[in-house]
């Protein structure tokens, strides 16, 4: 398997808002936003909540724990700076929690309803919230 | 059923792979041309216009940009940005444009040139961020999910998908511009085609091109006379823009707005003579078909091996051979599936006329499944 870290890819464009959320991953933890006012968690990281426009709301450690909605093994990848790790395997995660995030998934055959667990890896240099079967 | 507006001139230009040299504004320009020569009308006519949003060439004041190089002097004017749902979202909005009395004939044109070694994208939003990542880069890895999620939750096989590539093929073979003229593909050759993103196959896969569709939409009463098509209804529907954030990964936005556009007509999915469906990845029909109730969801496969899907088929589909089969030419990929419907209302599908068209579905989609447009159109009551 390829060394992910040394991929020359795009990496996260954070701003302000965001920032808590890559600043977690590169230590391994996986946090997204729970709303004060309608106590539901949503991913990702917006100015206000999806649900409720509440413009209050907290960065929450998630369990990490997730199930695969659907992966895709990735043979010509949309950007030529993944060549080298393809076939790789991409896939919507539903958190333990209720949001769906897209991640990288540590696995070379994954299966869809497969339970997951995060697994933060170094990909293009910065660690980030992937995932591999639990 | 009452017209709601009428269209009465349409153009295209032949897809093509690339086009070094041409700009986008002189290609919207032949398609207008074709458009405005094919209504009978004269320029003069033209009081609205809706345009595509241009990524590279003309970023803002997109309307005004093509008006002046047009020497129009719209009184209504408007960017549609619905990704591939924008060709079919223009339709609705003349008409609505026309019946609010604000002008009486819209150009609606849209289309790009391609240059392959363009910049890539300046994009700095959610799905940069959040996905781009992961190695999640382009369309195709979205249109992947929503593939596994369907043969995961149904048990539907890549042959069931490869029906459909089969038939969009087929069809090209009847319509000379197709950029798959010639290049008919077996069940068989659909599956043997490279996987890009599992469980997607090249041939699944639209070929991006260069292109430019234009209708011109104009009244009821203006149209008396004319050869026209009529828009019978019409209804649209946004639900998010990452596929992470998809409400549901089997079934559309396409979904209530065909229930709209079906109620807004008074006919029902059985009475239409053409399915004009939008076709970027052969997931995104199978969709469509369960989603419109022709078939139950996650029975596309039966339905696909049922029918005829030609011109002189029980079931016409995609007659110009869909964008799978014609190529995509960017976003006026989704004008295609109207301008076709138009040419089949009005008896001008030459080589590929299905007998007495009466009424016809389009539909457009843009994004991950998040952008969806239909329309009911009717031949000349």
């Amino acid at each position: 398997m390829t060394d992910l870290s040394t991929l020359k890819v795009p990496g996260p464009t954070e701003i302000a808002l965001t920032q808590p959320f890559w600043d977690a991953a590169a230590e391994g933890r996986l946090v997204i936003p729970h709303c004060r006012a309608c106590d539901q968690p949503f991913f990702y990281p917006r100015e206000i909540c999806p649900h409720c426009w509440a413009d209050a709301w907290d960065w929450r450690q998630a369990s990490g724990q997730g199930r695969l909605k659907s992966f895709s093994m990735v043979w010509k990848p949309g950007h030529p700076g993944w060549a080298p790790a393809a076939p790789y395997a991409v896939g919507l995660v539903a958190l333990a929690e209720g949001p769906v995030m897209l991640s990288h998934i540590l696995s070379p055959a994954p299966v869809v309803g497969m339970v997951l667990t995060l697994a933060p890896t170094d990909i293009g240099g910065r660690v980030l919230p992937a995932f591999r079967p639990a | 059923m009452r017209p709601q507006a009428a269209l009465i001139g349409v153009g295209s230009l032949a897809p093509q792979r690339r086009t070094e040299g041409a700009s986008t504004l002189g290609m919207l320009a032949r398609a207008a041309k074709a458009a405005l020569d094919d209504s009978g009308l004269e320029k003069s006519a033209i009081d609205g216009l809706l345009v595509g949003p241009q990524v590279g060439e003309t970023p803002q004041h997109v309307p005004a940009t093509v008006a002046e190089y047009l020497g129009l002097q719209p009184v209504m004017g408007n960017v549609v940005d619905l990704g591939g749902a924008s060709g079919p979202g223009m339709i609705w909005r003349a008409a609505a444009a026309i019946q609010a009395g604000m002008c009486e004939t819209v150009l609606c044109v849209i289309g790009n040139h391609r240059n392959p070694e363009a910049p890539r994208s300046p994009n700095r939003n959610p799905i940069r961020e959040f996905d781009v990542p992961f190695g999640a880069s382009g369309a195709n890895i979205s249109y992947a999910l929503l593939k596994q999620a369907h043969m995961a939750r149904y048990g539907s096989t890549d042959e069931d998908f490869a029906l459909i590539a089969h038939w969009a093929r087929a069809n090209a073979q009847r319509m000379p511009e197709a950029i798959f003229h010639g290049q008919p593909a077996s069940v068989d050759e659909v599956l043997a085609s490279p996987l890009v993103a599992s469980p997607l196959h090249l041939f699944e896969i639209v070929m991006p091109v260069a292109g430019a569709e234009a209708v011109i939409v104009t009244s009821a009463a203006r149209a008396k006379g004319r050869r026209a098509a009529y828009l019978l209804g019409a209804g649209e529907k946004i639900t998010h823009r990452a596929v992470s954030q998809a409400p549901d990964l089997t079934s559309g936005p396409l979904k209530p707005s065909m229930t709209r556009a079906f109620a807004q007509s008074g006919l029902g999915v059985e009475r239409m003579s053409l399915l004009s469906l939008y076709d970027c990845y052969t997931i995104m029909v199978a969709t469509t078909l369960e989603d419109s109730g022709l078939c139950p969801p996650g029975q596309f496969g039966a339905f696909m091996r049922a029918h005829d899907f030609g011109p002189e088929g029980d079931w016409p589909l995609n007659t110009h051979g869909g964008q799978l089969g014609y190529g995509q030419p960017d976003l006026a990929g989704g004008m295609t599936h109207v301008t076709e419907a138009v040419r089949q209302l009005r008896g001008s599908a030459e080589g590929r006329q299905i007998k007495d068209a009466e009424f016809a579905l389009v539909t457009g989609n843009g994004a991950t499944m998040s952008e969806a447009v239909a329309l009911v159109l009717g031949a000349e009551p």
